[in-house]
Order: structure tokens, then sequence, then C-alpha cells
């Protein structure tokens, strides 16, 4: 079970969290004008990379805040955690590009 | 009963405290601080139990965790438990135990004919035999389970009581082994909190077994003064009888710890076991390693133990478990066992592997006059049960044949040492990787893991010097990485075991090829021998994990603690590849089996999830009406009446909300209350309506989609004040509508101003329906105007209801002039009551959730949940009049524009009449139009709604059925298991199809 560093509670175990998936995923503006493809893209299509993840997590049970975390999905390292709408620090986004 | 292999003095028992104990219906005797195994040894009981397939006589092989052959059914009844390994009970008065997987007993058991059959049981054989048909594999699997079993599981509840702590801790220190001890010490010195545990009833591992001196004393002096030290640590807890079962992500490790067990009975009034999650800053572990037995002909005799064990037996339990000993080793701590009988007056022979016998034990045993017979070998085997003796035969240079004539040798006891296997389960289960050494012909952990410090014999130090200096550096180490000062500590002078060098030989040779006149045992638990493994190479199997399962080789409950490196190595040389190239299989937690208790733990009955109850509850407990789980929630189901049947009590409550006044307690509905000035944003971005124009003091209906376009929830909204908004959704929708709309706010418009507050606790809910229902509420206010012009169908109220302060909402779930009433939900009991009272006089009826279900779906007003399952879009349920053409966006929007969500021929809600107007389709039936006689048929759809209608006169049914509104007026047919129902399509509404009614 993850050890999760809630930036607003602290570390807290796993349990307490629900996991949304990957990032960084805005919802598209003018959905009207979208394709099928690209609002399906949007909808279904997410990284499952063996490496640095970076994917928000909700503190369901504590402060029911969201907030982003970079894990690798290798050792389950948690490498950093940063608040929603912050960009991911730049070390943990060098190692996504890496896809270590 | 005498107990005829005890020693007249030593060990680590309590001779004062005799304690009874019956074995296979026999009254033993043993000490306080004996196993059961120890104590049956110390009556001279070898023989105890039969193996899994073959049913051969079995002894006890071990002293701990590793025993794969003293398996045990415990005590009776509730309390019985299957496969308890001999080993690790702790004997108590009165304790009971029996033999398994033997009948009609031990001595006399039938299926040991299936020993004779074993050519007919080769690796796979249920595989090979079992197979075709596949249908008969039901009738096979009940013949084999029955045959091959291990134990019986309990019939009855469990009596007991089981516990579960939360514990954090700087270190956690796993086995009390000098290592641990040692690792204990120095984190507990800095002021570290630490936790030791320990499987064992008493502390101190390898010390309590062997011979040692540390410091120029017995090194169990040194063990007392340490323990005490611990003890007197005042943020140390120390746990015996406490296995760490399994090490997962982030240092979070199980352990489950054995409190009441050893006491016997109901466990002397406490629990009887505790499960402990243990999150550790930093984990020592300190876990020992486990002797290996020796592979040869006939090596599983009552009597024949690993060398380790017996010496164990004789140091610890002072038992010796035999009167003439041969002693089989391929290294040099096989001696311990040799010197320890020797000692104990029991003659020894040594049968060393090795050509040129080094090492310290081995340099004693030859100065005591020990018969040592260098560069032997076993061939077999003789006794018919418990050993009688051996044939030792001096082996080739190699090791691969036997040279000479064999000699015979009488004993009544054999011990053999195959060399150590570290006990890396917990670090393989924290993701460590295993590195094969060579010197040591074993797996050793490979790499260091953050947070994880390793101790002693685990990493491959073996000998009692290194234990304990490493055991020193890993605690100081961990107490330093979590933050504390950990002095320098003397590691102390010693004596005792060293390792020296070792010959492996993974099966002995012998006169006869292997798996002629005997059989060389791997597995002793699944009966795998050398011969099955070689045979599911012939067979094509390489892969080790493919071997495992098919020859079934560490699959027992002791998961393969004695057999997985004998397996390992034998594979490998049989296919011919180093061992680090066949790998390893992978190690699971649990270490050893966790009883299902200790998980449940108190989340039993009433405990096992929250009970949800509304206002109301106990009067209509009082009233006698049942309740429906909706959820957590409890919700009256309906009111009977003395002597009536649900179904008379369910149209009785229907007709009543139609005639006069129904009065239901609706407090389960989902309440959110949302403020801020972006309000009416969020709720244009969540429902498919528009939002923007909604008065304050008005109420709204809305739907809920996903983004994909579907379904997921319904309610009613109002407007309590400029930026005030009072949600509802449904019971069991409640909490993921507001996760959902929390989700959207701080990840998508973190911008948006607005607040949302689960309030479903804090309003009581009471509807009021019927015709009858304004009259009744207006003799309860004073300051409500509740006439059509000032208080309109879909508006809200504040003011006082019997003197409540109270929210009244004019909405309809019944389709009849209705009010809900929201007061705080400690007020709704006594308005409940008040409405009651008042409500005599037109006979008011409460009525539960069967009613309000037939009165909703007599309008044709949809449950989520029920008459959709998260594939029916708005327009699927006939209800497009809901989803705004003008708002540039919302959440699903974009998929109901997919070709898919603009089909003609998707499934529509619609209404189903029976032909027999009282027979009610059961729910769930599936709808086909072209009926044959037997399945598959075409299947349009299914019945999501049905009940008899009291109002309508007959059933009706609502159904999601393939281009269902196309096909109003046509007949289909429900197509039941015992028969078919003929239906007709209508429009989803049955009852008041003008919809005058909800203005009274």
């Amino acid at each position: 079970m993850l050890l999760i560093p809630c930036p607003f509670c602290g570390p807290r175990d796993e349990s307490e969290f629900g996991c949304g998936g990957e990032a960084h995923i805005a919802r598209p503006t003018d959905t009207d004008r979208l394709s099928d493809a690209d609002w399906a893209a949007y909808l279904f299509m997410r990284k499952n990379p063996k490496g640095v993840h970076l994917e928000r997590w909700v503190h369901r049970l504590g402060c029911r805040r969201w907030f982003n975390l970079a894990r690798s999905t290798v050792s389950h390292e948690i490498l950093a955690v940063y608040k929603m709408g912050d960009p991911p620090p730049a070390s943990v986004a060098g190692q996504e590009a890496r896809r270590t | 009963m005498t107990q005829k292999n005890r020693l007249p003095e030593g060990g680590r028992i309590d001779r004062t405290r005799p304690l009874g104990f019956l074995f296979n219906g026999r009254r033993y005797t043993g000490f306080a601080g004996d196993t059961l195994a120890s104590a049956l040894l110390a009556n001279d009981v070898h023989f105890v139990g039969r193996s899994f397939k073959y049913h051969r006589k079995r002894g006890i092989l071990g002293s701990g965790a590793e025993e794969p052959n003293a398996l045990v059914q415990l005590e009776l009844g509730g309390r019985t438990e299957p496969n308890a390994r001999a080993t690790q009970v702790d004997l108590y008065e009165g304790l009971i135990a029996s033999s398994q997987n033997c009948w009609p007993t031990l001595e006399a058991d039938l299926g040991a004919a299936n020993s004779l059959l074993s050519r007919i049981y080769p690796a796979g054989f249920y595989y090979k035999t079992f197979m075709w048909p596949p249908s008969f594999w039901m009738t096979y699997e009940r013949f084999i389970r029955r045959a091959a079993g291990l134990g019986r599981p309990p019939r009855e509840p469990d009596p007991d009581r089981y516990e579960k702590a939360w514990r954090h801790c700087d270190v956690l220190v796993v086995g009390a082994g000098p290592a641990g001890i040692a690792a204990a010490l120095a984190a507990g010195r800095s002021g570290a909190r630490v936790i030791l545990v320990d499987e064992q009833a008493e502390l101190g591992g390898s010390l309590l077994s062997r011979k040692g001196a540390i410091d120029g004393a017995p090194a169990t002096h040194w063990l007392d003064t340490a323990l005490g030290e611990l003890r007197s640590l005042p943020e140390v807890m120390v746990l015996p009888r406490t296995t760490a079962y399994g090490y997962y992500d982030h240092n979070m490790i199980g352990l489950i710890e054995r409190i009441g067990d050893h006491r016997g009975g109901s466990n002397g009034g406490v629990p009887r076991q505790r499960l402990w999650h243990v999150r550790a800053k930093q984990v020592v572990l300190a876990t020992g390693a486990i002797e290996r037995p020796l592979v040869f002909s006939d090596n599983d005799r009552p009597g024949i133990l690993l060398a380790s064990a017996i010496e164990t037996y004789v140091n610890r339990y002072a038992v010796a478990a035999g009167r003439r000993g041969v002693i089989v080793t391929g290294n040099d701590t096989g001696y311990g066992a040799a010197l320890a009988l020797a000692g104990a007056g029991t003659a020894v022979t040594v049968v060393d592997l090795r050509t040129e016998p080094t090492g310290p034990q081995h340099e004693t045993a030859r100065a005591r006059g020990m018969e040592i017979l260098a560069g032997h070998t076993v061939a077999r085997t003789f006794g018919n049960g418990r050993v009688t003796g051996v044939e030792v035969m001096p082996m080739t240079a190699d090791g691969e044949g036997v040279v000479g004539s064999g000699r015979r040798i009488e004993c009544d006891l054999v011990g053999m040492s195959g060399g150590w296997s570290p006990t890396v389960h917990l670090y393989s289960q924290s993701g460590g990787k295993l590195r094969y050494d060579e010197a040591l012909a074993a797996f050793v952990p490979g790499n260091f893991r953050s947070g994880q410090h390793l101790a002693g014999a685990v990493r491959g130090s073996f000998g009692l010097g290194a234990a304990l200096s490493e055991g020193f550096a890993a605690g100081a180490a961990a107490a330093e990485a979590a933050g504390f000062r950990a002095a320098a500590a003397p590691v102390p002078a010693v004596e005792g075991y060293e390792p020296a060098p070792q010959r492996m030989l993974w099966v002995l040779p012998s006169s006869k090829p292997l798996g002629h006149g005997g059989k060389n045992f791997v597995d002793f638990q699944n009966d795998v021998t050398a011969a099955d493994l070689k045979l599911a190479v012939r067979e094509g199997y390489r892969s080790v994990e493919h071997v495992k399962r098919y020859t079934t080789t560490g699959m027992g409950t002791d998961q393969g603690k004695t057999s997985n490196i004998n397996a390992l190595a034998i594979l490998s040389e049989t296919v011919g590849a180093a061992i680090p190239a066949v790998g390893t299989t992978t190690f699971r937690p649990p270490y050893t089996p966790v009883t299902v208790g200790a998980f449940a733990s108190r989340d039993l009955g009433d405990l096992l999830d929250p009970i949800r109850r509304t206002p109301t509850h106990g009067w209509a407990e009082k009233v006698g009406a049942p309740f429906e789980n909706v959820g957590q929630w409890k919700r009256t189901w309906y009111f009977p009446k003395a002597g009536e049947t649900m179904h008379a009590a369910v149209n009785r409550e229907v007709k009543a909300a139609r005639t006069s006044i129904g009065i239901v307690d609706a407090s389960t509905l989902g309440k959110i209350d949302i403020q801020g000035p972006d309000a009416v944003k969020l709720l244009n971005w969540v429902y498919t309506n528009a939002w923007d124009n909604l008065a304050i003091g008005r109420s709204r209906y809305g739907l809920m989609l996903d983004e994909n376009g579907m379904v997921f929830d319904d309610g009613v909204t109002t407007r309590i004040g400029e930026n005030h908004y009072h949600m509802t959704t449904t019971t069991s929708g409640a909490p993921r509508v507001l996760a959902w709309m929390e989700e959207w706010l701080q990840c998508e418009w973190p911008h948006y101003r607005v607040f949302l507050t689960s309030v479903t606790e804090q309003w009581a809910t009471i509807g009021v329906a019927g015709p009858n229902a304004r009259k009744l509420i207006s003799e309860l206010t004073q300051d409500i105007a509740l006439e059509d012009e000032s208080f309109p169908f879909m508006s809200m109220k504040e003011g006082h209801v019997a003197g409540i302060p109270a929210r009244v909402f004019r909405i309809s779930f019944t389709g009849e002039l209705s009010y809900e009433i929201n007061v705080p939900t400690s007020y709704g009991l006594a308005l409940w009551q008040a409405l009651m009272t008042a409500g005599e006089k037109y006979e008011i009826t409460p009525y539960g959730t069967e009613a309000m279900h037939v009165l909703r779906a007599e309008k044709g007003y949809i449950i989520v949940g029920q008459d959709t399952d998260g594939t029916v879009t708005p327009g699927d349920l006939g209800m497009d009049w809901i989803v705004s053409k003008k708002k540039p966006d919302f959440l699903g929007k974009r998929s109901l524009a997919r070709a898919d969500t603009r089909r003609d021929d998707r499934k529509h809600l619609v209404g189903l009449l029976t032909q027999n107007p009282s027979e009610a389709i059961p729910e769930g039936a599936q709808i086909v139009g072209e009926l044959k006689p037997r399945p598959p048929m075409k299947m349009l759809g299914h019945v999501t709604s049905s009940y008899y209608s009291p109002n309508v006169g007959r059933s009706i049914a609502l159904a999601l059925i393939e281009g269902g509104r196309a096909r109003i007026g046509q007949e289909l047919h429900a197509a039941l298991p015992d028969r078919n129902i003929r239906v007709t399509v209508t429009e989803p509404r049955f009852f008041d199809l003008e919809g005058t009614r909800v203005n009274g």
C-alpha cells in the first residue's frame, strides 16, 4: 500500500485516496467542432508508461482535495506531488520524457 | 505417559509446568515451552501424518515455519483449524490435534493404496488424465478433492475474537535472532521508535538452538541481557509470536500476532489474534535462513529430519529424537546436530558428502572420535514407517555415482543438511531482486532498497559473528536514516558456528537409477520427486514457473520453503542451464498462512459496513415494518397491518396516496448545498438543461450525464438565494454526484467560486402526497401560504410546519399534489408524528419504498440505476425535451452527437402491458420478438421495472427495448425459463396521462 504525501494533510495511507488516472488532460473547448476521433482521444486515450507517470489523486477520506502526483509505475516511488493547475516539477517532467 | 526422548536436563522448557494434550485420541504430556512437535518427539511420536498424493507415512521434518509434513487438524468445532504446523503450535494444557489426510485412521489409511499406484501418478497426472471430456472435470474434481484433502475447514462460526491495529514506527526489525536483536538494540538506543517482531514464542532465534558463546559467556546470557535492555527502552515494542507475513509498498508490513492461541480454549479472554498494519520509516530484515533437505531415495520416512531441527530439539527442547543417529551433510552445520545428539548420549555416524571435510564443528566431532564417513552418500533408507536404517556407499570423485558395496547402518533418526537458503521471502515481496551466490549455493539479496536494511543469514552472511556485527550496523544505519543519532556499539567477541566450505549434490547418487526402488522427494508436502521434475523437462517444460505449476512443486501451504531451491537446481541440471539462468519463482504474501478471521476481525455482522438510519426508523420498527437495504441506508419497505400480506399492504398504500394522503420518509435523498457566485455555471455544466433563468424559490428537474453522454443521476435542484442552491440526487448516487462535481471544480474550473457541502444527513425529508395533502399541511402552518398562486408546482417556501422550521418543496415523485417537507434531522420524527396525528381524519397512510416505486412507475418516472444502466442516453429515455439545444456545452453533450448515440434502433424506454392483467413480468426478463422452442433467440431488451398497479387495475412494466418507440402497439414476448408472457409495447406512462393530478 502506497504512502501518499497529500500536499494538504501530509503522508497518509493509499486507502484514504482515490486515483483519477492520468493528469494534465484538459477538457477540449469548442467540443462541437471536435471530430469524433478527437473527442474519443480525449475520453479514452491514456498513457501507460513503464516509468514515471503523472497522475491525479483525491484525498477522498481526508481533505477531499485533488492534487497531482508523479509516480514510477515500476518501483511505485512517488517522485513529486504538486497542486492542481501547477506544471510538473522540471526534474519529474524530464524523467517522464525519458520514459525510464 | 513417559516422555522417553526427554533429556534429564537442559532446554528452554519449564519442567515445573507439565501440560497434557491429545494427539489422535491418545493422551501425552509435554512441558510449557514445548511446541506440539517437540512434545510429540519427546514422546517418540515421529509418524504424524500422511502425504498429500501417495499417503506415505510422514514425520516431523523441521522445527519452524518451513515444516511441510507435520500439518495437523487443531482443535474441534468452530475452533478447528486445518494445516496447523505442529512445529509452530505452542503447547497448552488440553490441546487437541489429529492427523490429516488419512482415513479411517493414521495407522490404517486406505488412501495409502495410492502409493502402490504411484506409477500412474506421475507429474501432471491430473492434467493428463482428467482433461476430456471437459464436462467431466466437475465429476473428477470432487473425487480428487476428497482423496487429496489437506484438513477440513470449520463448519461452525468462529467463536474467537480478532483485532486489528495500525502503527507507525521509525524502525521495524523482523526476526529476533542475534542479528535482529542487535539491530533493535542499536536502533532502540538512539531513541528511535522500534518494533521488534519474531514469529516464535521465545526470542533468540538460533541462539536458542545452537551452542555458542558471546563475550566469554553462554550466548543465552547475552540474549537475556539484551532482551532486558530492549524491554527497558520506552520506545521499543517487542512482539513475540508475531509473523511478518507480508511486505507491501512503501514499507507497509503486515503482522499477525498470536495473542491467545497458546492459552487454548477461549484464549483466556483475550482476542485470539491481532492483525497489525505497520508503516515503518526503515525496515531491518533479519529473517535468517532455512536449511535444505537432501534428495536421496526414500528420504521421507518418519525419523528423517533436517539436521538443524535435530539440533534445535536437543538444545532448545531437551529432546533427543532417537537412540541411534545418522547425519548426512554436505557442510559443517550438520555436525551441530551430530554433536548435540552425541552430547545427549545418542550414538551418531556422520555421512559427509565432502571428500575432505573441514570446519570447526567437524574438527570437534573428529576430536571426540565420532564415526565420520567422508565422500559417502546415503543410497537408500529402510523401514516400514519409522526409519530403521540407511545404506551408505562411497561416491565417485565427481559425486555422480557410487563405488564399492553398500553398508547398512541401523538407526532410528537421520538428520540431513543440504545447505541453507536465506529467508528472502519478505525481501522479495518488497520488490528486491535476488542474486545467485555460487559459493553458498543460494539466492541472496541482490540489491539494497531504500528504507530497507538486511543483516545476518538473510544476506547470506552465516555465522554468529556476522549476525551480530551486521545486526548492530543495520540497526544503527536504520536509526540514522530515520533521523536519529546512533552511537557505534562495540560488537561482542563470539565463539560459535562459523561457515566452512560445503559440497552441493542436488540429488545424491545411488546404485539404482533415479526413481527405481524408492522415491527421492523434493517437495514433501506436494509429493514431488526428482524423477517428476526430470519428467516434466523431458515433456518439454523449461520455464521454472511452468514446471512449478505442472509438477505442483512449491505450491503447498508451505510454499516450498524447503523444496524450491532443490527443485530449481535439479531443473537447472536437467536442462543444462545455470541456476541463475533458470531463475526463481515469485514470492508472494503471506509468508505463512494467515487465518481469514484476522483479516475480518471486528468487521462482521452489523459492523461490516456503516448502517444509516432515517429519523423515522424506530417508529417504523415499532409498527413492524420491514426494511430494505439501499446502499448503506435502511429504508422502510412497506407498513403491513396485522395479518396483511406485502401485496395487500403495498396496494393499500398506493391507493391511499391517490385517494387521500400518503406519507413517506424520503430523508435518504442525496442533498448537496451549493453556494457561490459561480454556482449557476456549475449547474449549467453538470445538467443537460439550462439554469440561468431559475428564479429564487423555484425548483427544476435535471438529468446528469457522464462524458459519454450516458445518464448517471437525476434530481431536483432549487434556488434558495441569489448564489445559493439546494441540489437533490438519487439516494445511492449522492456520494458519486458530489465527488463528480468536486473533481470538475477542482481539476477543470478551479477559478469558479463555488462551494459544495453534503447536507444529506442534516435534513430530514418527509413527503406528503395525495389530494388532501394541501389541506393537511395548511392545518400545521401559519407562515406558509399554500395556494397555487403563491406556491405553485416546482417551488419552495421557508417557514414552519408543526412549529418546526422547515423548507417546504412542492415537488412530486408520485404525480399527485405533493409536498416534500425538509426539517433539521433531529426534528424529523417530531414532524412525522405531527403529520400522522393531524392526518388521522384523512386516514393518512405511511408508505414505503415499494409503494413509492409503484407510484412513480404508474407515472413513468425513471429511477436512475434501475431503468438505466450506464448505456442509456436522455434520448433513449424519451427525454430529449430536457437536453438544451441552446447551451454551447455541458458534460456529455459532444457524445450525444456521435453517430452511435443518434441511432434509431437504440434501446428505448417503453411500457409493457401483459395480456393477462394480473400477471406481473419478473424484472430482468428478456424480451424477444420471435419465440423459439429454446435459446438462442434474438433478445430485444429487458424489463427494468415491473409491478402490479392497483390504480391502473393491472400489471405495468417498463423495459428497454431495441427501437422501442417504433414498436409501440407491437406484440412481443417475455421469454422466461418456465413460461413465456405475451406483452404489448406502450408508452412508458400508465396513469394520469394528462398530468393534472399534480395540481390537486
